[in-house]
């Protein structure tokens, strides 16, 4: 068999030029290691968003005083508060929607002995629970009774649980808010990051209505900054924000052809277009890839040109001596494919040191797959195929008479 | 073994078509000695290259061992000079990165055979020619006519029945000539090989039972030498 010796003879060729084979090679290492940094940045930013979609709870729709589209001087989202407590009951009752939680934010001072903390504070319901998918590490949750009596009752988070009690623990302890004393009757789960990057674990709630009345006084009785609902399935999320909508137009009394006062999100939708934000990146190293991919290819079609033109008696002698016109083609065509595979080889083990470091570096999540090393072995055969065949093609036809007379 | 009808070539150039070799008939028999003479321009290396399988002519038949060539596909050609011939050359043409023994395998490796039998046929022949031991060194650490038996060795290689030598003792002393010509002569007779060799120089010739002269694309001169007359 002819193949396993050209493989062998190609190495040859190429190791008597050292240095040029290495420059050769380099613009396909640096393609392919930005093909392999690529894809492992894409898949990463993917798998972070479907991980930060889960944490914040499935099916979301977040619902925010005022009026999106700001034509003229539009008094921004969530400036006036519009939405209210009723509202919110109004919404769980839709056939489309599992369940909704009204929700009242501010932040605050905490205090326990003498170490305080600030953090931010939720006024919130026992459905909120339900609708951010959160589990409860210890402890309970307050109950409707205990929102509708406004009691001095709190769930911190996990940071929170860190910072003020350390290893004591809290379930039963009395923490002051705004100097207000609340007792501690739970601690939630950890849930990590959420996807623009705040700790949600730093987080204290309490009933919906203490903290309307006790701690962020409002101009409006009974208002809520936002809600939060969650759709009945990924199917129905489109018909049900119409719904909702629909509800909160009849509830806030909005005539035809006028503007909502409130705002309903996707949370999902909106968190996918954040998503497209991390793929520019990927996208930028998408496109360095393919240049570097074409500049290598041409490099090694270049180089080859230059070893025929200068092997042109070795291809005349191999002629003379009974080589087909395939098997000169084939010898060159190897000897352009074992560039391009080498500096695959290279440019993959660049490609996933890169990631890594990216990893440490910038803290994003990467993920090398198997699939992307495959693709990109894929593409250097391709291109030292493509980009070899040519100088092959003129090797194969020299005239053996003139490349015998060559010096 | 060798017959020409008519064989012509003509070249197109510049100045108009030019009549390297206008109408040759040459039969040659197996096991013949022939030296191919005449000066530059005489039409003897286009002989030599249309004998090779190396061109096709313009006009005119070659038929060799029996088969018509004149007609045949490059991948045709290829095949009839890998198994058919043994090309030496003035300037050796040894493959310079290769390894003596590898170049004496590299015909083999076109005709197919695998890598044992490749290595042992080379082993073989490189003794033949009087290099044992040097199958590992490459063809720069070998004197001329060194590198000459190397390139017989691998003319040698899949057996052929013509060896076509183009000016052999052309680039060697005149001591390594004679032994390179001896070489030819015993393998010429002990073998039965047919060999046809293009010289300037009449010592050489000599060495040939048969003499062809060229001049202006014709064959001027064919005469068997005189029995008795070895070199």
């Amino acid at each position: 068999m002819i193949f396993p010796s050209l493989v062998g003879s190609a190495f040859q060729a190429l190791r008597a030029n050292a240095l040029r084979t290495f420059l050769t090679m380099l613009g396909m290492m640096i393609g392919v290691a930005a093909v392999i940094l690529m894809l492992a940045i894409g898949e990463g930013a993917k798998a972070m968003v479907n991980q930060a979609i889960e944490s914040m709870g499935s099916n979301l729709f977040i619902i925010l005083s005022g009026a999106s589209t700001s034509s003229g001087a539009r008094v921004a989202v969530g400036s006036k508060p519009t939405l209210t407590y009723d509202d919110a009951q109004a919404i769980r009752r839709l056939p489309l929607v599992r369940d909704a939680a009204p929700v009242m934010p501010g932040s605050a001072q905490i205090v326990y002995g003498n170490i305080n903390w600030s953090t931010s504070v939720f006024g919130v319901t026992p459905e909120y629970l339900t609708v951010r998918n959160w589990e409860l590490e210890s402890g309970g949750f307050f109950t409707e009774s205990e929102v509708r009596s406004g009691a001095r009752v709190a769930v911190i988070g996990r940071v929170v649980a860190r910072e003020l009690f350390g290893d004591e623990e809290p379930v039963g302890k009395i923490i002051r808010i705004k100097r207000s004393p609340f007792q501690v009757i739970g601690v939630l789960a950890e849930k990590g990051q959420s996807l623009d990057g705040r700790d949600q674990d730093d987080t204290v709630m309490v009933p919906l209505t203490s903290a309307q009345q006790k701690l962020f006084g409002s101009p409006f009785p009974g208002a809520v900054r936002f809600i939060m609902a969650q759709g009945e399935s990924e199917r129905v999320m489109d018909a049900a924000e119409e719904s909702i909508t629909s509800l909160l137009r009849m509830r806030h009394r909005i005539g035809k052809g006028e503007e909502n006062d409130f705002t309903v999100r996707n949370l999902a939708a909106s968190a996918q277009a954040q998503a497209m934000a991390t793929n520019v990146m990927s996208y930028l190293l998408g496109a360095i890839a393919a240049v570097s991919l074409l500049v290598g290819g041409i490099g090694i079609m270049n180089i080859m040109l230059v070893s025929v033109t200068e092997r042109t008696r070795e291809i005349g002698i191999r002629m003379a001596i009974g080589a087909r016109r395939s098997d000169i083609l084939w010898q060159f065509l190897i000897e352009a494919l074992t560039v391009s595979v080498m500096g695959c080889l290279i440019g993959m083990v660049l490609g996933v040191g890169g990631a890594l470091l990216v990893e440490k570096l910038a803290g994003l999540t990467v993920v090398v797959s198997v699939s992307s090393l495959m693709m990109a072995t894929g593409v250097a055969l391709a291109v030292g195929l493509f980009f070899g065949f040519y100088p092959a093609r003129r090797a194969a036809g020299l005239d053996p008479i003139e490349a015998l007379r060559t010096q | 073994m060798i017959k020409t009808t008519s064989l012509a070539k003509d070249y197109v150039t510049g100045a108009g078509a030019f009549h390297a070799l206008r109408g040759v008939d040459v039969s040659i028999d197996r096991g013949e000695f022939v030296a191919v003479m005449g000066p530059s321009g005489s039409g003897k290396s286009t002989f030599m290259n249309l004998l090779g399988c190396l061109d096709k002519p313009s006009a005119g038949h070659y038929h060799l061992a029996g088969r018509d060539v004149s007609g045949m596909r490059p991948d045709e050609l290829a095949a009839v000079r890998n198994k058919l011939i043994g090309f030496v050359f003035q300037g050796f043409n040894l493959l310079p990165r290769l390894s003596v023994l590898d170049n004496v395998a590299l015909p083999m490796l076109y005709a197919g055979a695998g890598h044992a039998t490749r290595r042992a046929r080379a082993l073989a022949l490189l003794k033949r020619v009087g290099l044992e031991g040097k199958s590992h060194q490459m063809p720069n650490q070998l004197s001329g006519g060194q590198q000459q038996r190397v390139a017989i060795a691998r003319a040698l290689v899949n057996q052929p029945q013509l060896i076509l030598a183009d000016e052999p003792t052309g680039n060697l002393d005149s001591e390594t000539s004679h032994e390179v010509m001896n070489l030819f002569t015993e393998l010429n007779r002990e073998e039965g090989i047919t060999l046809v060799l293009v010289t300037h120089e009449m010592d050489i010739a000599a060495f040939a039972r048969r003499r062809i002269r060229f001049l202006d694309g014709n064959v001027v001169e064919d005469s068997l030498k005189e029995a008795g007359a070895a070199a």
